[in-house]
């Protein structure tokens, strides 16, 4: 009798009929879209990666012998990414802390924390290449551009995770500078920036990591460094040439990743 | 050191540097914590807020430093009724408050010296005026040896006595306390105590939110009794109070 009680009463209880059908009609809804979108997509074209293209076959040839004549010119180029890099990610938090401050519902009122967003909004929604574009028109060909549109599109991204870690400190220091008499500005910068810096730092690394990839493909609007001779190179059918150009910007991005990862890991 | 503006023409003219008329508040639309609350708290007293837990004590310190507003009645520090301060001059009317939190609230990444001299770095002074003051602060509340640690090394006890250190460094008129024996064993509460009253002695106005009956019993000093947000006694701690 009492085990039958027992064994009653660690039952699990039955999933609500409610979650079922929502779990249903949820991986249906995906399941569905995939399907539509299969030819759109020309996913019946996977087959082609393996039927023994001649382009493929030659590609992956010249890979396997780069060409490394022109190396410390393509170390030079990869050098000027990274600098990109560097500065639109540089530029960008001068952008995302005004708006991440500006973005936070625990630091600014409504009506200037909505607007806040959609700006936020606006910049990350429009990718870099069309920013690194309209820049090109604005300011000609050259790395200067990609900066810009790094640093913009990048400002929006890191405003909003900056806004969002703002939103998840700790009150408790807040409010125990402004007990002390501190006006807003002094809160912030000794109650809020202390809490968030850490953080705010590793979501640049992050954002300079990414950035140095993103710069590398900005090279395809004209945007100088290591993008625009592979993309030159590629042009011109030098297979030889891309792959060593592909190899320097394996190792650039890889030693960032790890140097990145190696001071984020130690910030938080 | 920018001047203070409310710092030395607001005496009220009954003396109480605190009244209550008729105040009630509330979070939100939550009912209401606090109810009618009529008293005054004279220059240079000391008084315990008691009551059960929810009874409304840290939202009645809340009240006075300026982080929660009255939803009803008239709240007048230093005779000046707050509701028509405006929200500029709030900073400077909170630097004649000194408040010690019953979580502390120190800033972690700031040593114990550095966390001390908040109030006056705040204030506008400059770190050679104050380098002495406060070195000898943290030496009368016993942080001598500990003036360079970070607060999340400290003990107890030592971060309670950091936040008083805090609370009084730049001289104020009102000292507001949260449960400052809460967290801390019942010597280290008489040690807080004894410094309270030195501080009282001296001339600061104290309020201390407290549910430690034998801290209220030993001071012999007054209190102001709260249940469910009323006020229902102020003055000497009546016969059999907490039996």
């Amino acid at each position: 009798m009492t085990d039958i009680a027992t064994s009653a009463a660690l039952k699990p209880p039955a999933r609500p009929l409610g979650q079922w059908i929502f779990d249903v009609l949820l991986w249906g809804g995906i399941a569905i879209v995939l399907a539509l979108s299969f030819g759109p997509a020309e996913i019946e074209k996977f087959p082609r990666l393996f039927s023994g293209s001649d382009n493929m076959r030659e590609f992956g040839r010249a890979f396997i012998n780069p060409d490394f004549d022109l190396l410390p010119f393509f170390i030079s180029q990869m050098w000027l990414t990274i600098q990109m890099a560097m500065w639109g990610t540089a530029l960008a938090v001068f952008i995302a802390v005004p708006l991440g401050l500006l973005g936070a519902r625990n630091i600014a009122p409504p009506a200037i924390q909505w607007p806040v967003r959609r700006v936020m909004d606006i910049l990350r929604s429009v990718p870099d290449l069309v920013i690194g574009m309209v820049f090109v028109v604005a300011v000609g060909l050259g790395p200067f551009a990609g900066v810009m549109a790094l640093a913009l599109n990048t400002g929006g991204v890191l405003g909003k995770l900056f806004s969002e870690a703002v939103e998840s400190i700790d009150k408790g220091p807040v409010e125990g500078v402004r007990a002390t008499g501190a006006h807003k500005l002094q809160e912030i910068a000794w109650g809020v920036v202390p809490q968030v810096a850490p953080l705010w730092t590793s979501y640049a690394l992050y954002r300079f990591e990414s950035n140095s990839r993103a710069a590398t493909i900005l090279g395809l609007i004209g945007a100088g460094g290591i993008g625009q001779i592979l993309f030159d190179s590629l042009n011109s059918f030098n297979y030889s040439r891309v792959a060593a150009i592909a190899l320097v910007i394996v190792v650039a991005v890889t030693l960032i990743d790890i140097l990145s990862q190696a001071i984020r890991s130690r910030l938080i | 050191m920018s001047r203070n503006p409310y710092a030395a023409d607001a005496t009220d003219a009954d003396d109480a540097v605190v009244r209550f008329d008729d105040v009630s508040m509330r979070y939100g639309r939550a009912p209401e914590t606090l109810r009618d609350l009529t008293f005054s708290l004279p220059q240079g007293s000391f008084h315990f807020v008691t009551g059960p837990s929810g009874a409304g004590k840290t939202s009645l310190l809340k009240l006075i430093y300026l982080a929660a507003q009255p939803s009803k009645g008239l709240l007048h520090l230093f005779g000046q009724n707050v509701a028509q301060a405006p929200l500029d001059v709030r900073p400077f009317l909170r630097r004649r408050i000194g408040v010690v939190f019953q979580e502390f609230r120190l800033l972690d990444h700031m040593s114990a010296f550095d966390n001390a001299a908040v109030p006056l770095r705040i204030a506008g002074a400059k770190p050679d005026s104050y380098r002495q003051d406060v070195a000898e602060l943290l030496t009368w509340v016993g942080l001598k040896d500990r003036m360079h640690a970070l607060p999340p090394t400290l003990a107890g006890g030592e971060k309670q006595r950091l936040a008083i250190a805090r609370a009084v460094v730049g001289r104020p008129d009102i000292l507001l306390a949260d449960e400052p024996t809460g967290n801390v064993d019942h010597e280290m509460g008489l040690r807080i105590l004894r410094l309270f009253l030195e501080l009282n002695r001296l001339g600061t106005t104290v309020l201390i939110a407290t549910h430690d009956q034998d801290l209220v019993a030993r001071s012999g000093k007054p209190i102001l009794h709260l249940e469910d947000g009323r006020l229902v006694h102020m003055g000497p701690v009546p016969q059999g109070f907490g039996g």
